[in-house]
């Protein structure tokens, strides 16, 4: 079973590279972005087959490794 | 005084401290992250580098080895382990000291020499220190000190800031800060000041043929403290 993790940083925490990122959009002709913030995704393929419980190991993965959680927030998605 | 450095892959600072910790009278023993067991230490000392290259945040798969529950428990029955650069990073992935490390605020990495200015001696790493402000060497692209603002509470309330970022003189002002850290903050404790984590590496500054000796000064005051 696959499950999908998408990291984003917390709303206070500066994202000097999301800042870059909007100012070369804008000086690239892309004048209607209001702000870009830049996160991580992963794609975990887990040999559980019970979805709830896949989702469960998966957010203790979050917790303990792949978010660190002063800074960051997670959200698991399924998948087909 | 017997020490312990210990080495992850992608450490490079390993040898630097071994040097310095020798050059002032530490036994050191040089301590591999896949080992279990912590030799008997009076100090441990978590390295600066780049520990399994930065992946997915600096220091969080150091943090995990299999050396660092060793550390831990070491550190939280009283033992002093101290993380340079890479080394705080991987104590803030490790809970062990509060907050996170961001990446520089003007996304540069930064290498050349800061002055800090010592917040708090009532530890054994900066007690009858006489200067209140010391020269060392940063080195780093991640060094952007961030906490929430609960967080930073506390670690006022207890006295945790360590060192700030500050000019020649002891002035802490923004035009001071190299990364953008809160506060100027260089270097923090955690509750009981055994572990300290500072980006700056004292370990650069032992020689006058090299460097200054703000260093030496730090490494002779840190194992007369120990004794």
């Amino acid at each position: 079973m696959k499950i999908s993790v998408i990291i984003t940083l917390k709303k206070d925490v500066l994202d000097p590279q999301g800042k870059v990122i909007h100012q070369t959009l804008d000086g690239m002709g892309f004048n209607d972005v209001n702000e870009v913030r830049q996160g991580k995704y992963f794609e975990i393929d887990t040999k559980e087959t019970d979805n709830d419980k896949a989702k469960a190991k998966v957010e203790e993965m979050c917790k303990k490794l792949l978010a660190n959680l002063v800074i960051e927030n997670y959200k698991i998605i399924d998948q087909k | 005084m017997k020490s312990s450095v210990i080495t992850f892959p992608g450490s490079n600072c390993d040898r630097d401290i071994n040097v310095a910790l020798k050059k002032f009278g530490f036994k050191n023993k040089m301590v591999w992250h896949a080992d279990v067991e912590l030799p008997k230490s009076d100090l441990v000392v978590l390295p600066g580098g780049f520990s399994y290259g930065d992946y997915l945040r600096c220091g969080s798969m150091a943090s995990k080895s299999k050396i660092m529950q060793s550390v831990i428990n070491f550190a939280n029955s009283g033992g002093m382990v101290m993380g340079i650069c890479n080394g705080f990073q991987i104590l803030v992935e490790s809970g062990l000291v509060p907050g996170v490390l961001l990446r520089n605020k003007y996304l540069e990495f930064i290498c050349k020499n800061v002055f800090v200015k010592i917040n708090n001696k009532q530890n054994k790493y900066f007690k009858n220190v006489d200067n209140e402000v010391l020269e060392f060497h940063i080195a780093h692209n991640e060094g952007n000190y961030f906490c929430s603002n609960d967080q930073l509470k506390e670690i006022e309330d207890n006295n945790q800031i360590a060192i700030k970022y500050c000019d020649e003189n002891g002035k802490i002002e923004d035009q001071f800060n190299p990364n953008g850290s809160i506060k100027n903050i260089a270097g923090i404790f955690n509750k009981e000041k055994n572990v300290l984590g500072m980006m700056p590496h004292p370990e650069r500054m032992i020689d006058t043929s090299l460097s200054g000796e703000d260093g030496s000064l730090f490494f002779k005051n840190l194992i007369n403290n120990l004794k």
